[in-house]
């Protein structure tokens, strides 16, 4: 559609806000997950786009619903890269560095589906939310 | 008018908005070195490109220095041209253009009119303080016309300007980067593999030898001493008025009496003048003219005297080859007549006959060589020799030039009338064809010969004359770019002229590109021009069908004008080439 | 776009707030994230003049490295005379080992379209061009997406947001030259002519493309405006420094641990930035310098690690802010190798038009390696600091003046360094080859031969059991013999 106003533009961003929720407030629906995949040319570089294949392929094989995969923009942490960000809904993001498609099966199996966080690949980062 | 205050080394002064720094200093006597800077004035020619950094001056207030050349006057400012620090950038400039710069000045062919180094010798340059590598690159010999030499190449971009703003043919431009950039074709091209007209303004305006002409005076000396030879000698009408410019005298000097005993002292068998020629293609034209305005030819006419138009044309405008005159250049008309009526006369082989011509112009040097302006195997024009060329052949053979009693060309293909000498003037064939036409279409005699009207610098002009019950509308462009204008009106159906007159070279032909150096001095220009139109101001005849040897030439060979047997020699056609 | 700094966090992120959290493909996760709202803004309730103007209160400076003032910059362009202006976005970004703007590209493209149509509207221009280099090429595909997108929603064509506003734009694919970033050989280039500077004046807001009005931005600067238009001037006028407002985008190289991209406010200090945000230097080395403003910045030495960071504050230290490469340089880097490292580049993208930087960066890189290879003079280094001195004050364009610029940062802050070179013919920091001489030390050699086995020269005479030697002359400083060595008895220089 054509937007021809403010209010048209409030709209959209009414009808789309759910879509981003558990980025702008970290909450969502009860079980809601999201895994955030940093696919500028850095991170395709070192493998982003066969990790972003392997989480979609692991979410599909274990019949998740509620957790959708992001292909998102990079977060500067090129020495990390492939970066993947693990938000569920009511618990602080997660970043994983160096994430290849092992790490990304662990990631849906341990993480989202066992809370279990994997310590040796978390990112610590120095801010915590964009 | 509004004026600016600016102070220059102390002095203040006042200066129309507008006004560069350079032209500022000029007003109160500061003289600040140029390499770079072109300016030719109301031929619209300027080349500002601000990339050698000569003429740069300290300006209060700015972080850096400032180019002279092209940074205006803003108010208030205050420069100082004789600062240690200004002197030191300049300087500068000079030294690092100097390490990258053959030394080879001693047999160098710009040697002594070289504006590097002349500007070396001005700045007291005694070493040169930087040392390293230097540009390596071939030397580009294919064409008959000019020889560009990039490792002499300084990055001025005059070439370029006057190649791509001025001609509007796109050839030169700077190719590759960094320290290996010079100007050249694309993709380092050999210039005859290019649309390049062969012009020459490049080579005028060159401060250095990256772009000369290519050099035949060994071969005329060589010429004239083969005892088998008959070695005939014809001259252009613009050098006349600038060849004294080689020997000291004042611009627009006319040395036509001079031409014709250097001629002799250098030993030619035959002396004679292109006007003679010029009178020649007049009749042709003019025949061919009246004869398109009384068919329903295609009109406009163009005139085809000038070579590089002629190819400019053939590249750039290959739909419309049917618009020019088919008359050959005078040049050519002269070979072709020395070696066959001439011949004929006095008894000789043509093929022993060696044709040389002293032209204002490179393009005529290609011109000679092509093959439909030949006379089977043999050229019609063997030899051409540019202005700067003649003057060299003169210095070598010992000639006095400046102080020579002035003497006649042959009779027999040496009389002239003015209409012909103008020729060298933008403006001057179509004066010329004008005149003659006049009384070939009317049947009466024009009393006042003089079409000022058709006269001028301006780059396009246009003027109606009224022959008989006929507004005849006329054209005149000088320089390719506003030939192209012209053209593309006609192609667009614009325009109404019956004939048009087109001259590569700024000027015509007293700006040629063989012609003596005017190292940005338009004046130059404009008292060669004047001394053209004081030549056809003193001569007794001055419609080119009044010309007896030429109403002779047609009685005893040719036949009449536009005829079979000028058809056969004095005419020729066009062929479409690529744009490269 | 509540971009509040937190206590425990170094970074702020105003340009990359969206990079890593919104789907660069999708326009409604822009749109959610307030995407196109300021732009809505803008068009229904401010005249263009009220925009520049408030993008001049905010105190935004050109993030590209020149750091002028972006609302006066669209204010010139404003009330330049003509109907016909343009609006450029440079995103020809050419520094080594620099990234921020590819980043944005990728990650939020948007937002730069978005602010290309506020900053139309405020600058009276209704064609815009991003001019981009060919070997972007997902930066590229994503800001067509981007535009396809904008286009169909109306953000891009005529009549936007019902304003009776038009403003469309296009890409341009550079080639990738560094010179293509000076804005008016930028402009050259978009008209299709060689990639090469024209004097200034007159200015692109006089007579730019075309010969009409232009605008030229960088992708950074642009990516700050619709926060600026969303939360107020006075909001980015409250972060950074007295001179410098907002936040700047580094990307951390060399010898750093944590290679990549930061954003923090100005008046950050380097020690923050490199120690605190980058992880310091790796295999536990000394810092020895760090290169802000690229090729043409400067050094800046552990002296200086504490000054807070804007444009003032890193001209002052003889560097520049520059588009925001910043490149660490551990205690084996050599000074004089480095600056000629630049100066390689320089003289590399230098376009050749005029003679200080086609003929003077090349003087200058020859003496550079003259000193390198141990035949430098004192001489040599009188030459290169008047050569650096003079191309700075002749040269055409920023690329040529500032070239100069590594040169005579290293011969300020290192001048003992390039001393070593030429009179002790010495490389402290042990890269110069022809300069490094090896040699063994016979009170911990012990004549295993391991040295003489690896050296492929030949160079080392000894017998088992007996001290080795190291024939100076032959050695080719291949390092072979040190890492053999278990006894540490190869002295390396």
């Amino acid at each position: 559609m054509t937007i021809r106003s403010l209010d048209d533009l409030a709209k959209i961003r009414e009808e789309n806000k759910h879509k981003v929720g558990l980025r702008e407030s970290g909450q969502g629906k009860e079980g809601a997950a999201e895994i955030l995949v940093g696919m500028t040319t850095c991170g395709i570089a070192t493998g982003a786009k066969e990790t972003l294949e392997a989480l979609t392929e692991e979410i599909k094989a274990q019949s998740l619903e509620n957790v959708r995969v992001v292909p998102v923009g990079c977060i500067g942490y090129c020495f990390s890269e492939p970066t993947v960000q693990v938000n569920v809904s009511g618990e602080k993001p997660v970043f994983y560095s160096k994430v290849d498609e092992e790490k990304a099966k662990e990631i849906v199996q341990k993480h989202i589906m066992n809370k279990e966080i994997l310590k040796d690949s978390v990112l610590e980062t120095d801010y915590g939310k964009a | 008018m509004d004026m600016l205050n600016v102070n220059i080394n102390g002095m203040d002064l006042q200066v129309p908005k507008g006004t560069t720094i350079l032209e500022a200093a000029k007003k109160c006597n500061v003289h600040i070195p140029t390499l770079c800077h072109l300016n030719l004035g109301e031929l619209g020619v300027v080349n500002q490109t601000a990339s050698c950094r000569v003429c740069m001056v300290e300006v209060d207030k700015r972080p850096a220095l400032v180019p002279s050349c092209s940074d205006k006057v803003t108010e208030g400012m205050v420069v100082k041209t004789d600062s240690m620090r200004a002197i030191a950038g300049r300087r500068t400039s000079v030294e690092l253009l100097l390490s990258n710069h053959p030394t080879d000045c001693l047999v160098c062919p710009k040697n002594l009119s070289c504006d590097l180094q002349s500007l070396a010798q001005e700045l007291g340059i005694r070493e040169i303080k930087w040392e390293g590598k230097r540009m390596d690159y071939e030397k580009d010999l294919s064409s008959y016309s000019l020889i560009k030499d990039p490792n002499k190449c300084i990055m001025c971009r005059r070439c370029e300007t006057m190649c791509n703003d001025v001609q509007t043919c796109g050839i030169l431009s700077a190719i590759d980067r960094g320290f290996d950039a010079f100007v050249g074709p694309a993709f380092n091209l050999d210039m005859v593999d290019t649309s390049c007209t062969f012009c020459g303004q490049c080579v005028a305006v060159c401060p250095t030898a990256a772009l000369t002409e290519v050099n035949e005076v060994g071969d005329v000396l060589r010429e004239l001493n083969d005892e088998s030879k008959h070695v005939v000698v014809q001259v252009a009408p613009a050098i006349r008025a600038a060849i004294g410019e080689m020997f000291g005298m004042e611009p627009g000097t006319l040395s036509t009496g001079k031409i014709a005993a250097s001629f002799r002292r250098l030993g030619f068998d035959g002396v004679f003048d292109t006007d003679f020629a010029a009178d020649l293609t007049i009749m042709e034209e003019a025949s061919e003219l009246v004869h398109r305005i009384q068919n329903n030819g295609r009109l406009p006419m163009l005139t085809s005297c000038c070579p590089a138009w002629v190819k400019f044309m053939e590249h750039q405008f290959p739909d419309m080859l049917d618009v020019p005159s088919s008359c050959q250049s005078p040049q050519i008309m002269f070979g072709a007549i020395a070696k066959t009526y001439y011949a004929e006369k006095m008894n000789l082989n043509p093929e022993d006959i060696t044709v040389v011509s002293v032209m204002p112009c490179l393009a005529k040097k290609a011109e000679a060589h092509r093959p439909e302006l030949s006379c089977g195997s043999d050229s019609n024009v063997d030899i051409v020799l540019s202005t700067r060329e003649y003057a060299q052949l003169l210095k070598e053979a010992g000639i006095d030039f400046a102080t020579l009693a002035d003497d006649e060309f042959d009779s027999l293909m040496g009389e002239s009338t003015g209409a012909s000498v103008i020729f060298g003037a933008t403006g001057g064939v179509i004066e010329a064809a004008v005149r003659t036409a006049y009384e070939w279409i009317t049947g009466e005699t024009l009393e006042n010969v003089e079409f000022k009207q058709l006269r001028g610098m301006e780059g396009i002009r246009e003027a109606t004359v009224t022959i008989g019950d006929m507004d005849v509308k006329i054209g005149i462009a000088h320089e390719l770019g506003n030939a192209r204008k012209l053209l593309e009106d006609i192609r667009d159906g614009k325009s109404d002229y019956h004939v048009i007159e087109i001259m590569a070279c700024p000027g015509g032909c007293v700006g040629g590109g063989g012609q003596p150096y005017h190292h940005g001095d338009i004046e130059i220009l404009k008292k060669r021009t004047a001394a053209l139109y004081r030549e056809d101001e003193g001569k007794a005849k001055r419609k080119s069908h009044e010309n007896e040897q030429i109403i002779k030439l047609y009685e005893e060979f040719l036949g009449k004008p536009f005829g079979e047997k000028s058809h056969k020699l004095l005419h020729t056609c066009y062929q479409p080439r690529e744009r490269i | 776009m509540e971009n509040v700094k937190s206590q425990e966090n170094k970074q702020y992120r105003i340009a990359l707030r969206n990079s890593g959290l919104i789907d660069p493909g999708d326009i409604s996760d822009y749109i959610a994230f307030r995407g196109y709202e300021a732009l809505g803004k803008v068009l229904t309730e401010m005249e263009p003049a009220e925009v520049a103007k408030m993008v001049k209160e905010s105190g935004l400076r050109g993030r590209g490295g020149g750091g002028f003032p972006t609302g006066l910059k669209w204010e010139f362009t404003l009330k330049a005379p003509g109907d016909e202006k343009y609006l450029i976005c440079n995103a020809d970004e050419g520094d080594p080992g620099a990234f921020m703007d590819r980043s944005i590209l990728e990650g939020d493209p948007h937002s730069l379209l978005e602010a290309m149509v506020i900053g139309g509207y405020a600058t009276g221009a209704n064609n815009g061009v991003i001019y981009i280099r060919a070997e972007y090429p997902l930066a590229i595909k994503r800001l067509q997406v981007a535009i396809d997108q904008a286009r169909e929603m109306g953000f891009l064509g005529k009549d936007i947001f019902g304003s009776g506003f038009d403003f469309d734009l296009y890409l341009k694919l550079g080639a990738g030259a560094f010179v293509c970033g000076e804005e008016t050989s930028l402009i050259q280039s978009v008209e299709g002519k060689r990639g090469e500077p024209t004097k200034k004046p007159p200015f692109p807001s006089e007579s730019g493309y075309m010969g009409k009005p232009t605008t030229v931005n960088n992708v950074e600067t642009f990516a700050a405006v619709p926060p600026i238009i969303l939360n107020g001037p006075e909001w980015f006028q409250g972060i950074g420094t007295e001179t410098s407002k907002g936040t700047k985008v580094f990307a951390l190289a060399g010898d750093i641990n944590n290679v990549g991209l930061v954003e923090v406010t100005m008046g950050t200090t380097l020690r923050e930035i490199i120690f605190d945000i980058g992880g310091g230097i790796p295999g536990g080395a000394k810092f020895k310098a760090v290169q802000t403003g690229g090729p043409s910045g400067g050094v800046i030495t552990e002296l200086d690690l504490d000054t807070p960071i804007d444009y003032e504050s890193l001209k002052n230290i003889g560097s520049m802010m520059g588009s925001g490469g910043m490149i660490v340089m551990d205690d084996s880097t050599c000074m004089v190798n480095i600056a000629k490292f630049f100066l390689e580049f320089t003289q590399d993208e230098s376009c050749g038009k005029c003679t200080s930087c086609r003929v003077g960066t090349m003087r200058m890189y020859e003496i550079l390696e003259k000193i390198t290879n141990g035949e430098g003079t004192e001489q040599d280094l009188i030459n290169l600091n008047d050569l650096a001195r003079s191309v700075k004050d002749t040269a055409l364009c920023g690329l040529g003046q500032t070239a100069p610029n590594p040169v005579l940062s290293t011969m300020n802050y290192y001048k003992h360094e390039y001393e070593d070179h030429v009179y002790n013919k010495k490389c402290t920091a042990g890269s110069c080859k022809a300069l490094l001489s090896y040699s063994i030390d016979p009170e911990k050699c012990i004549g295993c031969t391991a040295c003489l086995k690896v050296c492929p020269t030949n160079c080392i005479d000894g017998k088992a059991k007996e001290v080795h030697v190291i024939r100076e002359d032959e050695c080719i400083a291949c390092n072979a013999c040190f890492e053999a060595c278990k006894f540490d008895a190869v002295i390396k220089p």
